[in-house]
């Protein structure tokens, strides 16, 4: 039992952390508390600190509108945080939709759909296309595109202003993602987590592999949702610098001998890493 | 003819086109969504918001008016409502707009989508200047119209007197009593909803509709002689030298008129 919460202690605090983090956005709603009052877009922590999205307030900045100073100043607060930290630290930690597509690749682990191998539909690159095609249907219809169908903002404000019929939306990516391909939306389509993640490419915390003490059993390849980035993996130590990262330390969980950890590692060593 | 570098390049093209059919199909699709959820004119948005067009591209849909409305009047849209998703309004038949003094709602805007400068009227800011609607008032279903005894609407406008007032006249079916016929006044009338949710009739019969999709516009073409602004804007155009030339207008304006001798001839059939 023991060793289960070992193996799943940043799964727990991943939960953890997003659960707390809805349930303070709630509360300041419902409860009136002051101490993040807005979503997921736009907040004010303490009534002091803005938050604004980069990509929501670039949309808007197609779409023709104002930004107002306030604005700016929650993209710096983020964007720093961002570039610091990390930028999918979001996606793994913070995302609601997170919760919903990691659930439905548990039970797609559990039912056989991987073991048939079938052609992918989507390619990775579709989510930097839906980056460039918000820009250019917000810049045509004066709206910010994505963020009139980006589940992540119906599921937050759903969660903290009441849903409506906005959970289809959620089901519907839960079954998009159970049984198209694996990490359907987070890995293919989502172009908040990419945008994040052009943003913290060389932020400072990563994760570090250790070739010296991988013993080859392939777990981490099974758990990453993102699997590309670990190249290096059993034949070179070397920090984890591709920017898709989510930071979600499934590879930290599942490596037996402990070929993983999370590092502040410096720019120069990540450009040196890369190479 | 088959080399690896022609098998190559078809593979690529090929790849483009599939590519190309995707995506032409989804943002097709998505584009069509998007002009359905631009601007809807028929929502009552909060005090001080920007025209429909702007307010829907500038607000960032954080919600936070909603959280500051101490009577909970604003609401954020859901994907059902038929409003620009995300976005604060309010529905006055349940909860009317309160026209709280210190405005929270405008005030809180972070995007300044509810800009508070358009509450400001002669230096002064104040919840009255808010233009969010105006209330209609259907007479063939109002109380008061049909000759009943009813006042709710007066009551419960905050302007009251001044934003509607009561207009009395005989009831020529009875003969002996008066009507007192609620009447809005545009130019106070905030929109406020408190009337419309007053109203006692099964369907209000006085009800808010955004200035957007009622407002009449004069246009340019008619000249109000007794304002002085206007009636110079009619002597500047008298000297439009574009102006076509017609037997009608050859002379001046006030000549053509004067020329009763002229009328009489049939000059200007």
């Amino acid at each position: 039992m023991i060793n289960w919460f070992f193996h799943h202690r940043f799964y727990i605090a991943r939960r953890m952390t997003q659960t707390l983090i809805l349930l303070a956005y709630f509360g300041s709603n419902y409860f009136g508390w002051n101490t993040i009052v807005g979503n997921l877009s736009t907040a004010l922590v303490f009534g002091t600190i803005p938050l604004s999205d980069p990509f929501s307030t670039l949309q808007m900045f197609f779409a023709g509108a104002v930004i107002t100073v306030d604005i700016m100043m929650g993209v710096g607060v983020v964007v720093f945080f961002y570039s610091v930290i990390g930028g999918r630290f979001f996606c793994s930690w913070v995302c609601p939709i997170n919760i919903v597509t990691e659930t439905a690749t548990w039970v797609r682990n559990i039912l056989p759909f991987n073991t048939v191998d079938v052609c992918s539909p989507l390619p990775q690159s579709t989510r930097t296309w839906m980056i460039i095609i918000s820009f250019v249907l917000s810049y045509i219809f004066s709206l910010a595109a994505y963020e009139m169908i980006n589940p992540i903002g119906i599921a937050h404000r759903g969660i903290i202003f009441g849903f409506g019929m906005g959970w289809v939306l959620l089901l519907a990516i839960f079954l998009f993602d159970l049984f198209s391909q694996e990490y359907a939306w987070c890995g293919h389509i989502c172009p908040v987590g990419k945008f994040n993640a052009l943003l913290g490419k060389y932020s400072l915390i990563k994760v570090v592999h250790d070739k010296d003490k991988c013993v080859n059993s392939l777990e981490c390849f099974k758990a990453c949702p993102e699997v590309q980035i670990l190249n290096m993996v059993g034949h070179k130590s070397a920090t984890i610098t591709g920017s898709s990262c989510l930071k979600c330390a499934r590879c930290i969980e599942v490596c037996e001998t402990g070929a993983f950890e999370f590092s502040v590692v410096g720019i120069t060593k990540q450009l040196r890493d890369d190479k | 003819m088959e080399t690896p570098n022609t098998t190559k390049r078809r593979n690529f093209l090929l790849k483009v086109i599939h590519g190309v059919g995707y995506y032409a199909f989804g943002t097709v699709a998505w584009g069509v969504y998007l002009k359905q959820s631009q601007a809807n004119s028929d929502v009552l948005r909060p005090p001080g918001a920007l025209s429909e067009a702007d307010f829907v591209k500038t607000c960032i849909r954080c919600g936070i008016c909603v959280e500051v409305c101490p009577y909970d009047a604003l609401k954020l849209s859901k994907i059902t409502d038929h409003v620009s998703l995300g976005t604060p309004f309010y529905e006055p038949r349940k909860d009317p707009c309160q026209m709280c003094i210190d405005i929270p709602c405008a005030s809180s805007c972070p995007t300044r989508a509810l800009e508070l400068k358009n509450l400001i009227r002669d230096d002064v800011l104040s919840i009255n200047n808010a233009k969010m609607g105006l209330a209609l008032i259907n007479t063939q279903t109002c109380l008061a119209y049909l000759g009943l005894q009813c006042t709710l609407c007066f009551q419960a406008c905050p302007l009251t007197g001044d934003a509607i007032s009561l207009f009395k006249e005989r009831n020529t079916r009875t003969d002996m009593h008066a009507f007192l016929k609620p009447v809005v006044h545009p130019d106070v009338c905030t929109g406020c909803g408190m009337r419309e949710h007053a109203c006692p009739t099964t369907y209000p019969s006085i009800f808010v509709k955004p200035l957007s999709s009622i407002s009449g516009d004069i246009g340019s073409h008619y000249i109000v002689g007794w304002e002085k602004q206007d009636e110079s804007r009619a002597r500047e155009s008298a000297g439009d030298s574009n102006m076509k030339k017609t037997p009608r207008n050859e002379k001046s304006a006030l000549d053509n008129v004067n020329d009763v001798d002229g009328i009489l001839e049939g000059l200007y059939d």
